[in-house]
């Protein structure tokens, strides 16, 4: 599992790399290229197709099936899926994220001007110990 | 059952307003947050069971003079399609009502458990793209943004703590294994689930000031119980710290303070980080055990006092 999960994350970054969709192969190629001589291991293509449909499924590859052989292409860009994710961490969505327990939730502005309070007392150790 | 119907009442209407926003505002939970996360377990589950038990006892009252006939009866003639001789609209009603509340209140949570591990599934799936394993730390993952963020995902299997560079930036080596530690002690204890319950209880019942209460509350006691168990491990004044660090740097606020929150309203003291702090570095002692355990003891007993309600009428029967 371990694996497939480092393959779906290669292939992604090669989808983002790639200015035009990919086709399987394209892919693979590229995969091999950039991992020569790390892993040793040949890809085969239907492995680089079975993690495609796995990322289709999961709604972060968009597959061209109007042109053979098929197209692949990422969903959004990195920068968008981190801006989904920070959305989420965040919790600045109108309902509360429930999946994650943050170290620390929102802080209001008084709140945070207390803690610079806090840490400003000198110096930084000896003004939490006091 | 008219009166064992009135007792649970009585005890319903205390659990949904004055003894949970006395124990909102009581000193004693940051001093043993365990037990008070134990409280109000029993609160909720004792006020959702008596409020529903009082509603049936009082629609079955129609059909028998005490539980075990009342609900042959109400199987039978429902059954015939019939309605009992005499039984009035109101009883009608609270039973019909006992029914509706019981199956919202289990229909929700069942909802907000599949919802959530639909977006914990969604985010694990986002997460292991974009960020990369930490060396040396197990299930620990770093990603590549500024804002100074820590948090966990529970998963059976898959269960990940995450740190943002703009954490590691900020803080130094103990701080950061502090809010690890701290992570990781929402992981094992599997707080994700009591929260999960606490915030189906909220939305299933949004016109219920007292829910949300609740919810609030035991997220800072669920806070509280992680610090501890990280202090275990580490010096609270290191938690303290990174604490202030990452509270003060301002960019953990994901928007503007929420002024209409129900916490507002009822005045409950939601510096959480404040309070932290203060517990960490020269908060009051813990309570004492005998305390904690006759605390527990009542709120044991009072989880078993809506049965016990019941048993006595099948056994006065």
């Amino acid at each position: 599992m371990a694996q497939l999960g480092d393959l779906e994350r290669s292939i992604m970054d090669a989808l983002w790399a790639s200015e035009s969709p990919l086709t399987a192969t394209e892919l693979q190629e590229s995969l091999e290229a950039g991992s020569a001589g790390v892993s040793g291991k040949q890809l085969a293509v239907t492995t680089v197709l079975t993690v495609l449909s796995r990322l289709e499924h999961k709604g972060l590859v968009v597959r061209d099936r109007a042109v053979r052989p098929h197209l692949y292409r990422a969903s959004s860009s990195h920068a968008d899926h981190t801006a989904e994710l920070m959305h989420e961490i965040l919790g600045a969505s109108s309902d509360r994220s429930e999946v994650l327990a943050r170290f620390l939730g929102q802080v209001s502005p008084e709140e945070a001007a207390t803690l610079r309070g806090l840490l400003n007392s000198p110096p930084r150790d000896s003004g939490l110990s006091a | 059952m008219i009166v064992a119907s009135v007792l649970l009442a009585a005890l319903a209407v205390a659990l949904a307003w004055p003894v949970p926003a006395r124990l909102s505002r009581a000193a004693w939970p940051a001093r043993a947050p365990g037990t008070a996360l134990v409280v109000w377990q029993s609160i909720a589950l004792t006020g959702g069971l008596s409020m529903i038990g009082s509603l049936l006892l009082f629609g079955l009252s129609a059909y028998g003079d005490d539980p075990i006939t009342a609900v042959d009866a109400l199987v039978s003639v429902t059954l015939a399609g019939r309605l009992p001789v005499g039984a009035t609209i109101f009883q009608i009603g609270s039973l019909t009502f006992a029914f509706l509340l019981a199956g919202h209140l289990v229909l929700n949570l069942a909802a907000t458990f599949i919802r959530t591990e639909r977006q914990r599934r969604r985010h694990l799936d986002l997460v292991a793209l974009l960020s990369d394993p930490v060396p040396g730390e197990p299930r620990t993952r770093r990603l590549d943004h500024a804002a100074p963020v820590a948090y966990c995902l529970p998963g059976a299997f898959r269960s990940v703590t995450v740190l943002s560079d703009g954490l590691l930036a900020l803080l130094d080596e103990n701080e950061l294994r502090a809010v690890i530690e701290h992570e990781r002690a929402h992981l094992q204890q599997q707080h994700a689930l009591v929260l999960l319950s606490f915030r189906s209880w909220g939305n299933a019942l949004p016109w219920f000031p007292i829910a949300h209460l609740a919810e609030i509350a035991v997220e800072a006691l669920v806070e509280f119980i992680a610090d501890d168990k990280a202090r275990e491990v580490v010096d609270g004044r290191q938690l303290a710290s990174a604490i202030a660090i990452i509270g003060s740097s301002g960019s953990t606020s994901g928007g503007p303070p929420d002024v209409d929150s129900p916490a507002a309203d009822l005045r409950v003291d939601t510096r959480v980080a404040t309070t932290r702090i203060k517990r960490l570095i020269d908060g009051p002692p813990q309570l004492s055990s005998s305390s904690r355990v006759a605390i527990r003891a009542a709120a044991a007993a009072l989880l078993l006092t809506p049965a016990a309600v019941l048993l006595s009428l099948i056994m006065v029967a």
